[in-house]
């Protein structure tokens, strides 16, 4: 790095090291659900035929729904930025809306699909699930903890957005200063990535 | 750098991102029309890799990975290098299964 | 390396140790955001724990002296081994030095008042507590302390009525705080260098803490998922990774492993960075072949990564996969020996003083080549069927996280001690104190090579008549080693408490950033901040006296 790129660093505040800082954090999230998708991968490997066949009983339609909801959600959340940067904070703070909206959406269908799964047996531990062959049993194992941690990371995302439309509304996060923003954004849109290759994983291989 | 900030003002307009939304969800449109066929293994092959352009353009877009310096792109590629060997040599004792 | 003035004076020039912000006393240090201060927290808390970890040591070595049943029952065996693994792991070898040495000194050899997320710096440490809570409450619950052994293999995990529940939390956050300083220190190592600190120009340590850094981002986050995953799998059923579920144990242990084994590295490499420091000051000599260490580092923290197989050559894997890990195994003793070659050309014509922390170094890398070795040994596949699960892994294991971690944290103390509390402390007590740790490691540790060649197995609580001689002489080091400890902390305790005050700038002739401010250092380190036109060590060579201090 040459000297003057150098010579910001001692400022206060220092946006390209939070950059920096949360990319890294996103960078672990990757990897810890690279664990789970290395399960997976081994898990569908050593049950290929299983894994067809427990497969067929998620919903493609509920699948895709919320993928475009969680596509659409990313969309209206890098809006977001773009209004603010523009200095225009009220559509900037109805994408912002728009987007926790969406979220909301998305964990209504998660429910229904869970309920759906929960009422025809297919929960761990029970008996109609014990039943089945072990590969099945791996796949609701799997199904269930990685789309629980991905709910649990959409919840934790609208929280964050949250806190981030009241900080626009007191104009912490403003036309200049808008990092905050920005880095909301990174983690929800990571959230959306980590869900474009669960959908195809889990809903379309039957 | 100052001069990209500014560049990432103007492009990162509302059209790129709506244009960019509307090829998501065509991704996301084909991906589920071409589980209906009948490719046999290839299948997980082509999900993945409509997964993978999918990834890309968020990335790249939504995430302005494509204004960024290239200390951020060797650190996600950092990341995605150590999964991929990672899998590698974890399917090195699952190969021959 | 000169400095000239660029910045405005920073107000305060107290030390750090006196400086007083918005709370004074107790709260001024557990809610200061000051990374040397944070430091010094982390070094109190550490060094408990250490003690702890040496008290349980003990008792293991104690119920090995005589065969069958000593001490304690078996099951408080298996608790003895399984808590002193997770403690002198979790809570002392991984976050040791760069928790307590890359927090004081990482900002300082920079060129930076502090780090870049200093709040989250302290959070790290607010977490560190929290797990090594956890700890003790799974220690005491009435459940029963976990005796799985550190590694949790699964099913036993699963099936073990001890509070594995909560060692496993204590586990995975402890590992949020390991990542969280990682992050921490790349972020400062790119935005914070001082002005003309090239990568290049830049000390190893830090080189070392970056590796690190790197290691702590990447891997740590799949034990978390792991981790996690055997709490949801005992708590809820769900079949992730029981048999009977149809899970894979073996995947268990890979997905351990692919975190544990860079583990070792988290705490080996940021040893080698002190070290590194160590001996080229006290051979008042330029490091040889600078960038081959700094590279080195980096191949370390990456080939490191991509060796965890060899912890499971005799679990069942393919045969692919045993030799693609043996290989790799092999092609990691590279850049640990390229380290090894350079400090030893360092040493060549230096003018060696031979103080307390130069002796550390130098056992250091005497222990880590003993370590090494061995290591390769078993790296080999048809030795290690023979050596797997028997007490030579537990003295190669020693040898390497004892003899580099430990040796590089009782070194890297006597080294910045000084600087860091502004006293000095009594050498030849330090001295005796080193030779006797140095002698009671090797007669506690090598004996475990000659029993483990000749099969006696580990984590056993009882063995064979035949192995006593060797049990007892190894007992016996435990008792010379932990007399060396004693000597070592009361060396520490009593300069804390009467030693001589120093406010000497350099008192070893050091060439790097850390020996051009105050004893101790002011409260933002630098009165300004300095710019920087040379390399880290430019020592004139053979030069006896410590060059100029401005």
């Amino acid at each position: 790095m040459s000297l003057e790129e150098n010579t910001a660093v001692h400022l206060h505040k220092d946006d390209k090291a939070s950059k920096l800082g949360m990319w890294l954090f996103l960078l672990t999230e990757l990897t810890l659900f690279g664990g789970l998708f290395l399960m997976y991968a081994v898990y569908r490997f050593t049950h290929q035929a299983e894994f067809h066949i427990a497969a067929k009983s998620l919903n493609t339609f509920i699948g895709t729904l919320n993928t475009s909801i969680l596509l659409t959600s990313s969309l209206t959340m890098a809006l977001s930025i773009t209004a603010i940067r523009k200095g225009n904070k009220n559509l900037s703070l109805s994408f912002q809306g728009i987007t926790i909206f969406f979220g909301l959406l998305f964990l209504l269908n998660k429910y229904f699909e869970w309920s759906h799964e929960i009422n025809i047996g297919n929960f761990p531990g029970s008996e109609s699930l014990l039943s089945k062959s072990q590969g099945e049993i791996l796949f609701y194992g799997l199904y269930y903890v990685m789309t629980g941690l991905h709910a649990l990371h959409v919840i934790i995302g609208m929280i964050v957005i949250a806190v981030m439309m009241r900080f626009t509304m007191k104009n912490i996060i403003n036309r200049n200063d808008n990092f905050k923003l920005e880095a909301a954004g990174l983690y929800w849109h990571l959230v959306d990535i980590i869900w474009i290759f669960l959908f195809p994983l889990f809903y379309l291989i039957s | 750098m100052e001069d990209k900030e500014e560049q990432s003002l103007n492009n990162h307009s509302y059209s790129a991102y709506i244009i960019t939304w509307l090829a998501l969800i065509t991704l996301t449109a084909i991906t589920v029309a071409v589980a209906g066929i009948d490719f046999g293994n290839a299948i997980i092959v082509i999900a993945l890799i409509i997964a993978s352009i999918k990834t890309y353009l968020v990335l790249t877009i939504f995430m302005h990975l494509k204004l960024e310096n290239n200390t951020l792109k060797v650190f996600i590629i950092i990341a995605i290098f150590f999964l991929i060997v990672t899998f590698a040599l974890l399917f090195s004792d699952y190969s021959n299964y | 390396m000169a400095d000239n003035s660029t910045a405005i004076k920073t107000k305060n020039h107290e030390s750090y140790l006196d400086y007083k912000g918005k709370h004074s006393g107790l709260l001024g240090w557990i809610l200061s955001t000051d990374h040397k201060r944070i430091a010094i927290l982390y070094l109190v808390v550490i060094s408990a724990w250490f003690l702890i970890g040496v008290v349980i040591g003990f008792l293991i070595r104690l119920e090995l002296l005589t065969p069958g049943g000593t001490i304690v029952g078996a099951q408080t065996y298996n608790a003895f081994f399984t808590v002193h693994g997770i403690i002198m792991l979790f809570l002392f070898v991984i976050p040791g030095i760069p928790a307590i040495f890359g927090n004081f000194f990482l900002p300082i050899m920079i060129g930076a008042k502090d780090v870049a997320f200093p709040r989250l710096n302290l959070l790290t440490w607010y977490l560190y507590v929290i797990g090594g809570a956890f700890v003790i409450i799974a220690i005491f619950l009435p459940g029963g302390a976990p005796d799985s052994g550190w590694t949790f293999y699964i099913p036993y995990s699963i099936r073990t009525s001890t509070n594995m529940i909560i060692t496993l939390s204590a586990t995975f956050i402890l590992g949020f705080s390991s990542i969280l300083t990682g992050l921490n220190f790349i972020v400062t190592i790119h935005r914070m260098r001082a002005p003309g600190m090239g990568w290049f120009k830049m000390p190893l340590f830090p080189w070392a803490l970056y590796a690190t850094g790197w290691i702590q981002v990447i891997v740590t986050p799949i034990i978390g998922i792991t981790l996690l995953l055997v709490i949801v799998e005992r708590v809820f059923g769900v079949g992730l990774f029981d048999p009977s579920l149809g899970g894979d144990p073996i995947l268990y242990q890979h997905l351990f492993w692919i975190y544990s084994h860079p583990a070792v590295y988290i705490m080996a490499v940021p040893a080698m960075g002190v070290i590194t420091e160590i001996i080229t000051v006290y051979s008042h000599r330029t490091i040889f072949g600078y960038k081959a260490i700094a590279y080195s580092s980096l191949a370390i923290a990456l080939l490191g990564s991509l060796v965890w197989g060899h912890h499971m050559f005799s679990s069942g894997m393919s045969d692919t996969a045993n030799f693609v890990f043996s290989l790799l195994t092999f092609l990691v003793a590279i850049p640990s020996a390229i380290k090894v070659f350079n400090w030893t050309a360092t040493l060549y014509k230096g003018s060696i003083e031979l103080e307390p922390p130069m002796l550390y170094a130098l056992a250091f890398i005497f222990l880590f080549t003993i370590g090494g070795l061995t290591g390769i040994m078993q790296g080999t596949l048809s030795l290690d069927i023979h050596l797997t699960d028997t007490t030579f892994i537990v003295g190669h294991f020693h040898y390497i996280i004892f003899g580099t971690a430990g040796f590089g944290l009782f070194g890297g103390l006597y080294h910045w001690f000084p600087k860091m509390f502004g006293r000095t402390y009594n050498k030849k007590l330090a001295k005796v104190g080193f030779w006797i740790l140095f002698t009671g490691f090797n007669i506690l540790y090598f004996p475990m090579f000659v029993m483990g060649w000749l099969g006696m197995p580990r984590r056993s609580y009882d063995y064979l008549p035949e192995y006593q001689s060797y049990q007892v002489i190894s007992t016996v080091g435990s008792w010379i080693l932990i007399l060396g400890l004693i000597l070592i902390v009361y060396s520490f305790i009593k300069a804390l408490r009467s030693g001589e005050r120093t406010t000497e700038k350099n008192y070893c002739g050091g060439e790097t950033l850390e020996w051009k401010v105050e004893t101790p250092p002011i409260h933002e380190n630098f009165y300004e901040i300095p710019i920087v036109t040379g390399g880290p060590y430019e020592y004139k060579q053979n030069e006896l006296e410590p060059e100029g201090v401005n």
